[in-house]
């Protein structure tokens, strides 16, 4: 009973599933799925290396600060930073009097309350602070930027697939759009107030060129601005934002595999042991 | 994780191979036994306070709305923090008292600072059961002895904010705090 | 319990003696996962994988209890509060990744698991109600795994979250109230949150509950083994302490190696990045997915695209992949074969292989996009998916011919080592 009725529940869902084929390869053969414009013209991120790759690769403390500065003096006028504190920059090699200093100086402030109204008001940040935000809410960053809310670039570089190139690949892919592509779609055309950029996953970003030419930020360390290294530096500075932890990790991780190689090395001459006899036995 | 009493190892052949292959069950299971060891620190390392409560850990006070006479209640590391500016007869009234007659003996000049011997900074927690003690606000009762007054079970404590009456073992801790500027003091 | 030559728990301490009179707990440890549980000798590693689910399990349990401590169960700081054990918590990345992780290798291990008890044919009887506890199990597992994948309140949680108490929706009359009771709301909101959150708390314990029931069923026949002939005496078991918690040992070193290699360097290979993006009810990600173990039967339930008359599409999905699940329910009836083993079933090897290849199939295209050509595929191998089991099974049933049995575990056993001798006679004694 149970066999005839499994025959017929499994004829049924077989057989459904079969049509649904059929029905699906006509529709396949007689009308193939147009392409997209993001099919054809989308790119998967440059190819980019960093002192962070592989499994044992570390940040570049220097790269990292220099990072921090594009990102001062660029990105954060529009973008927030929201899980980050400035106590964490003690990671990139500033002293705490350092950090205090980069957080009382910030050009964003922190909102308060003022003790004497109760009034909203704002004070200097300190290193407690996380990073505040540049607009109040997504109301007011809507309104300030034509619609699109910027992101908050904490996490940027882990919520999207290889987002360290991506986000190198994005500042450093902002170009017209192809003739080709106009020519293929004409429809395509990109709309006033957006930006072509073809690693951007509908092609047409809100965001301007953030990083238009070399020299737009004065590195102390005597690097050369290029758009290319700003691009590189900010891209391993949100990475460590994203993954701040990664040294310990990866270091804790070494000597846990070695740990582990070792103990299991050692589990398996034991159960070898142990099973000697039964071998024997045999 | 498995474990493998190092006395299976009797039942295997005799000879010369029991000893060594008791010596390596007894290393496998000693090897467990460290991992477990060495998983368990983060395991309990986390119940530790965390970074960012650890940022908070240390608190600026503006003194400069202070009157003498007068205190405030503020807080440190979550707790309440009691910063009083005593008046002269505060002081005199403190100094009279002879430290060794005290439950936890202690002169004023120990619990303030060199030259400021104005400013009380105390926590508002009372050493008996951890009630906030009152006195510090305005109009407060400050209890027998002109300091603070815990209600909970009705310890006093004198101008220096010394243990003098009631079940509290030791005088209103003071935290460690430096001056930043003659009207600013950091805590923690 | 199990064998009559079981070996019998004698406390030599006067301390355990004690304890044994008053509580005869040790006893029952002793007689289930020590030495007085006689186990076939000549169990392959895939019987490692039963333990090595445990093992997982206490992982979970143990990372999960920990993130709990540091977790706000609300729709405003969920989220945050994620990121802050990430950051800022003493070791709290370790303990988030550990969790996360943790669960693809739950899964990883009960699929071998699983697959392993299809090969061998574990759910024959008497074993059957060892299988269906074990299903009971797995079930919950998928429960427990999407509820808290809802928690860290990402993109995918929220979405996956409404697509998936979506599925109830698509139930005749009945399913929208459902959906929106299941939710609390109208969409996946705070309330969902809070209770997503204490049934993933409680339900890793009712699997805990579960799999005592599915030890103690297993222990009424005794463990099954590769050949799939039943223990005829003394000389076909061994104690499971030491040989198997040994063996075991060893499994669960070799499971932490590649646990940890991924926790530790490759700790977001296995999720989404949309994850890391705050949920926002306003914006869809373009392409929703689950986490990878679902994606067979989201393949399943994505196949189904023309309307059975007057049954919609969607309801005939939902229904599929109830189906593909439950349908595990009725093999012990569904396979009638007489012989447990694939090894001994040559017919029956073949379509288990071609299964794998099926459901491995069913899982890349539940992760692809639902463009063509990956809705046609998975139409495809959804259909065999379904034959497989409720069709092909059956009918070999009756028409294989398995090849001999050996006589006794022994006798397949003593048959391997006198190959295993001849061949690599040469070999020096440890």
């Amino acid at each position: 009973m149970v066999r005839i009725g499994a025959f017929l529940v499994g004829l049924f869902f077989a057989g459904w599933l079969f049509v649904s084929f059929l029905v699906g390869a006509y529709s396949y053969v007689t009308e193939p799925p147009a392409k997209t414009v993001e099919h054809e013209f989308h790119l998967a991120p440059k190819h980019v290396s960093f002192s962070f790759d592989g499994p044992f690769g570390k940040y570049d403390q220097r790269q990292l600060q220099r990072g921090f500065q594009v990102f001062k003096e660029v990105c954060s006028a529009c973008h927030s930073l929201k899980f980050v504190a400035f106590r964490d920059l003690e990671a990139l090699g500033y002293n705490e009097a350092e950090v205090k200093a980069i957080a009382k100086q910030w050009a964003i402030k922190t909102p308060s309350v003022d003790p004497a109204t109760g009034e909203p008001a704002t004070r200097d940040p300190v290193p407690a602070d996380h990073f505040p935000k540049p607009f109040a809410n997504n109301v007011a960053a809507a309104a300030a930027n034509n619609n699109a809310i910027p992101p908050d670039l904490s996490l940027m570089t882990k919520a999207r697939h290889h987002g360290t190139a991506y986000v190198y690949s994005l500042l450093t892919g902002f170009q017209e759009q192809p003739a080709e592509l106009l020519k293929k779609f004409p429809d395509s055309k990109t709309p006033e107030g957006l930006h072509y950029n073809p690693y951007f996953a509908n092609l047409n970003l809100a965001m301007a060129p953030p990083l238009s030419a070399d020299g737009q930020v004065t590195y102390s360390d005597g690097t050369n601005p290029t758009v290319d290294q700003m691009a590189q530096d900010v891209s391993a500075f949100l990475t460590w934002t994203a993954e701040p932890k990664l040294e310990n990790r990866r270091a804790a991780g070494l000597a846990t595999i070695i740990f582990l190689l070792i103990a299991t090395g050692l589990a398996y001459m034991s159960y070898k042991n142990i099973w000697a006899d039964k071998k024997k036995a045999a | 994780m498995a474990s493998v009493e190092h006395s299976d190892g009797q039942s295997l052949s005799g000879g010369e191979g029991v000893r060594r292959r008791d010596f390596i069950n007894i290393a496998a299971v000693s090897f467990a036994g460290v991992g477990a060891v060495v998983v368990a620190l983060p395991l309990i390392d986390q119940m530790n306070p965390s970074a960012d409560v650890l940022a908070l850990a240390s608190t600026e006070v503006d003194l400069s709305a202070i009157q003498p006479g007068q205190a405030i209640k503020t807080t440190f590391r979550s707790q309440p923090l009691f910063v009083r500016q005593l008046t002269p007869a505060e002081i005199a009234e403190a100094d009279k008292v002879d430290p060794s007659t005290l439950r936890d003996p202690q002169t004023l000049e120990e619990r303030t600072v060199d030259g400021k011997k104005q400013w009380l900074i105390t926590m508002g927690v009372c050493t008996h059961l951890g009630c906030v003690p009152l006195g510090a606000g305005e109009g407060e009762n400050r209890g027998e002895f002109g300091g603070y007054f815990c209600p909970c079970h009705g310890s006093s404590y004198d101008t220096a904010a010394r243990i003098r009456k009631g079940p509290a073992p030791k005088n209103l801790e003071v935290p460690k705090f430096s001056f930043t500027s003659d009207t600013a003091i950091l805590v923690g | 319990m199990s064998f009559p030559w079981a070996e019998h728990y004698t406390p030599k301490h006067p301390l355990m003696q004690w304890v044994d009179e008053k509580l005869p707990l040790p006893r029952l440890v002793y007689n289930a996962i020590g030495a007085g549980y006689p186990v076939p000798r000549n169990l392959n590693y895939f019987w490692n994988f039963g333990v090595l689910a445990g093992v997982a399990l206490v992982i979970q349990i143990v990372t999960g209890v920990i993130m709990a401590m540091h977790y706000g169960a609300n729709d405003l700081v969920a989220f945050s509060t994620v990121e802050q054990t990430m950051r800022d918590v003493n070791a709290g990345w370790l303990m988030r990744y550990a969790h996360a992780n943790g669960a693809s290798f739950f899964f990883i291990v009960v699929y071998l698991h699983i697959f392993r008890g299809l090969y061998f044919g574990s759910y024959k009887a008497p074993r059957e109600m060892v299988w269906l506890l074990g299903l009971v199990i797995f079930l919950l597992m998928m429960a427990t795994a999407f509820m808290g994948y809802v928690l860290p309140w990402g993109q995918m949680s929220y979405w996956g979250a409404k697509v998936i108490t979506g599925l109830f929706g698509a139930i005749p009359v009945v399913g929208e109230p459902i959906q929106t009771w299941l939710l609390g709301g109208f969409a996946p909101g705070n309330a969902s949150l809070n209770r997503f959150f204490s049934l993933h708390f409680l339900l890793p314990f009712v699997i805990a509950g579960v799999i005592i029931l599915h030890i103690w069923a297993l222990h009424i026949p005794g463990s099954s083994n590769p050949t799939g002939v039943e223990v005829q005496g003394p000389q076909d078991t061994v104690p499971f302490h030491p040989y198997y918690t040994a063996k075991d040992g060893f499994g669960v070193g070799v499971f932490l190696i590649l646990f940890t290699a991924v926790l530790f360097f490759a700790p977001n290979y296995l999720g989404h990045p949309d994850n890391y993006i705050e949920a926002n009810p306003l914006s869809t990600p373009a392409h929703i997915v689950p986490e990878w173990y679902f994606w067979p039967f989201y393949a399943i339930l994505r196949a189904f695209t023309v309307d059975f008359f007057f049954v919609p599409a969607k309801l005939l999905g939902v229904l599929a992949m109830f189906a593909s699940i439950l349908l595990l329910f009725f093999l012990p009836w569904l396979d009638t074969s007489p012989v447990r083993s694939g090894h001994y079933r040559p017919m029956f090897r073949k379509f288990f292989w071609i299964l794998i290849i099926d459901v491995l199939v069913l899982g890349y295209c539940g992760g692809a996009p639902a463009e063509e050509p990956y809705v046609m595929i998975s139409q495809l191998f959804a259909g065999y998916y379904f034959a497989h089991f409720l069709i092909i099974l059956p009918l070999i049933a009756r028409f294989e011919k398995p090849l001999p049995l050996p006589g006794s575990i022994t006798e397949s056993v003593l048959a391997k080592y006198a190959k295993a001798d001849g061949e690599t006679a040469a070999v020096p004694a440890e």
